[in-house]
């Protein structure tokens, strides 16, 4: 990313807090899950921005509130400079036909009533931009093509195909109004190991070609390593480590980004038996009642009782990385501009 | 059979090798000697609406007492289904084993009737399956399902079900356990619910553990959690585990031997050291080389294998992995190419074993 382009995608002290209810005749809030508490990135055009973090850290609803499925409990979003809160509906239905998404089970993400043929050309329909069939069977051919799927498949249905193909009709479908953001939401989790390297590597192919920008969520370290130029790690709704790629995975400092990679086995017995276990303690607080201070605190080897008192702030180290951790980091030399 | 001897319930608590147990005494002789359990030949076919699939095809393996095998493959490969195989769980129709043998401790299992087959599941070998929250009955309560087993395997009263309960929850590392027992389901987290389940596998003192994708379904951090503890008790109470993956870290981590399946067959085994330094098979070095590593450089190739796995209702003739197989000659499209050994306890189906071992490195 370069520092004189606006990004694509500016994200602001976004918060999102779900409502938690109770009672059924009376029904009243109780409380509220902050699935997301105070995030702010920026994702630069052409960048492959990857976010990773456990189940429930918030992660997916960030993307959620980036394509307007969701709306923030507070903070902006800016799309190309522009704040996508303030679109009317005009401009809403132009946004989203610059904004796609690409799901984790295409199975459940694709219509099983519809044919290839309808379920890619359905997005040209709406937005009114191929308006006879023939000339929309057209591009949903070349869009297969570019997919690396046989052109034949037109008329299949969903549960006809392999989940490979299907991932690769839900990659067509997003491409078909040529947008300029994916947001790829484990978007290969659910796929055959074989069968993920094909998909990682058309997202990365149509990245370069079409000069896209991914938001890639996954749990998976490895496949967000290899696709992401910048990751950024978050835990319980927050951003905890932030970083290009190279530096956050060679160098991480928040101990729960130390502790996410440690879990990871990698494919070699001597490695591994050489290797300690290298747990983090304890399981994930619910985001209802989050820790005080630092949320990651009670698991955390380093913590010491200011780590209870005060939330901590993300830290530049230099270099646009940053961490919110007071502890690390120190040893680290600002590289000098 | 059925009976345990006081000392045997006390023993969670210390080191306590698999002979202890007296099983296998009253065999005789050859069953001390044979494997734990035996897979021999096994074909497991489906009768579907587009004609019969063979989910598992010839398939042989075996697991020592104590040690820890891995059957890696990917979805539809067969491996889950020769798990319910061994534990007699093969809904018929429409599956059915069309033949082979599974020899528990000298027994063949194919051969018990239910009656026979309920004594030793659950009870003999235990499983632990991917997700927690189906395999837990929603509205039982932990202790409920926990002491279930132990009163009807092992004849326990409440009091003393209960009680091994609690020390199972401990040995598991699960806080309050006295608590936890008059939860529900609902009440853990996903890991927790995990611990449960490998806490009531354990319950009945198994020789075997069969662990379908035990882990799949849990967050990266805990599911080292999860598998050190697996391992760890496992090694310590003397029970053998067979770990079912598609995750080829975890198996290099916990495995002492790997079975690596392909559309129903297994097509190599070994063990794991010598079977990750020189994988012989084309479709195990296609896994290897597809999957991205945190200990290889980030922007080092990924190398995908070509095309699909094959429609199980339409194989192709000879080898399953023809054609998608960079190796692949006319030979392999005439004759299922058998295993062999490459090296000492080390064995692939491949024709061209020893050609791709000269061109891919080491």
């Amino acid at each position: 990313m370069t520092a004189s382009a606006t990004p694509l995608v500016e994200v602001e002290d976004l918060r999102k807090h779900f409502p938690v209810t109770s009672g059924v005749v009376f029904e009243h809030v109780t409380g509220a899950v902050k699935a997301v508490d105070g995030v702010s990135v920026a994702i630069g055009r052409g960048e492959t921005f990857g976010l990773v973090g456990e189940s429930g850290c918030g992660k997916s609803t960030i993307g959620r509130c980036i394509l307007k499925l969701e709306t923030p409990t507070s903070g902006t979003i800016r799309f190309d400079g522009r704040d996508i809160a303030d679109f009317d509906r005009r401009e809403t239905l132009a946004f989203r036909r610059r904004v796609q998404a690409v799901f984790q089970d295409p199975f459940s993400s694709l219509n099983p009533r519809m044919t290839v043929e309808e379920i890619v050309g359905e997005p040209l329909l709406v937005h009114g931009q191929e308006t006879t069939r023939s000339a929309r069977l057209k591009r949903v051919r070349a869009l297969l093509d570019v997919c690396g799927l046989p052109a034949r498949l037109v008329d299949r249905y969903p549960h006809e195909m392999s989940g490979g193909q299907r991932q690769r009709v839900g990659i067509a479908r997003a491409l078909a109004l040529r947008p300029d953001f994916i947001l790829c939401d484990e978007a290969v989790s659910a796929l055959d190991v074989s069968i993920q390297a094909q998909i990682v590597r058309l997202l990365e192919d149509l990245r370069a070609e079409f000069g896209l920008t991914y938001l890639f969520i996954g749990h998976d370290l490895s496949v967000v390593r290899h696709i992401s130029h910048r990751v950024a790690v978050m835990y319980l709704g927050r951003i905890v480590e932030i970083a290009d790629c190279a530096t956050l995975f060679e160098r991480p400092q928040h101990p729960y980004t130390r502790a996410l990679l440690a879990a990871v086995p990698v494919p070699d017995p001597e490695v591994e038996r050489a290797r300690p276990a290298g747990l983090v303690k304890g399981e994930i607080p619910s985001p209802m009642t989050p820790p005080p201070g630092c949320v990651f605190h009670p698991r955390c080897p380093l913590a010491d009782e200011s780590c209870r008192r005060a939330e901590p702030a993300l830290r530049d180290l230099g270099g646009g990385h940053r961490v919110a951790c007071p502890k690390v980091g120190h040893d680290i030399a600002v590289p000098v501009p | 059979m059925i009976t345990v001897s006081r000392s045997e319930t006390n023993g969670f608590s210390g080191p306590s090798p698999p002979e202890q147990t007296g099983r296998a005494g009253d065999q005789g002789e050859a069953s001390v000697l044979a494997a734990l359990l035996d897979i021999d030949g096994l074909v497991v076919e489906f009768a579907t609406g587009a004609g019969v699939v063979r989910a598992v095809n010839d398939v042989s393996f075996d697991v020592e007492r104590g040690e820890i095998v891995a059957v890696v493959g990917e979805s539809g490969s067969g491996k889950s289904v020769t798990a319910l195989a061994v534990l007699g769980l093969i809904d018929a129709p429409p599956g059915r084993v069309a033949s082979g043998a599974i020899r528990f401790d000298g027994e063949d299992l194919l051969t018990l009737d239910e009656d026979g087959i309920r004594h030793i599941r659950g009870r003999r070998i235990a499983m632990v399956f991917q997700e927690p929250m189906t395999s837990l009955n929603p509205v039982l309560s932990i202790g409920r399902q926990m002491t279930e087993a132990m009163r009807l395997h092992l004849g326990f009263g409440a009091q003393e079900a209960r009680a091994r309960a609690v020390e199972l929850l401990g040995l598991v590392g699960i806080s309050e356990p006295e608590r936890r027992l008059r939860q529900y389901p609902h009440h853990l987290s996903g890991g927790m619910r995990q611990r449960v389940m490998i806490a009531m596998a354990l319950s009945c003192k198994p020789e075997l553990v069969i662990a379908d994708e035990p882990t799949t379904a849990l967050d990266v951090t805990i599911q080292a959690q999860i598998l050190e503890l697996m391992r760890d008790l496992c090694r310590r109470l003397g029970v053998a585990l067979v770990i079912i993956t598609h995750n080829l870290g975890i198996v290099a981590r916990y495995a002492d031997r790997v079975n690596v399946m392909y559309a129903g067959r297994v097509v190599e085994k070994g063990d794991a050291r010598s079977l990750y330094r020189r994988p012989s098979h084309p479709y195990t070095v296609g896994l290897l080389n597809s999957v991205p590593r945190l200990d290889r450089p980030r922007d080092a190739a990924l190398d995908p294998i070509p095309g699909n796995p094959p429609d199980p209702v339409a194989l192709p003739s000879g080898c399953a992995f023809r054609p998608r197989c960079a190796f692949a000659t006319a030979r392999c499209g005439e004759s299922v190419p058998a295993l062999r050994a490459v090296e000492p306890a080390h064995l692939t189906a491949c024709f061209e074993a020893e050609r791709l071992r000269e061109e891919v490195p080491a």
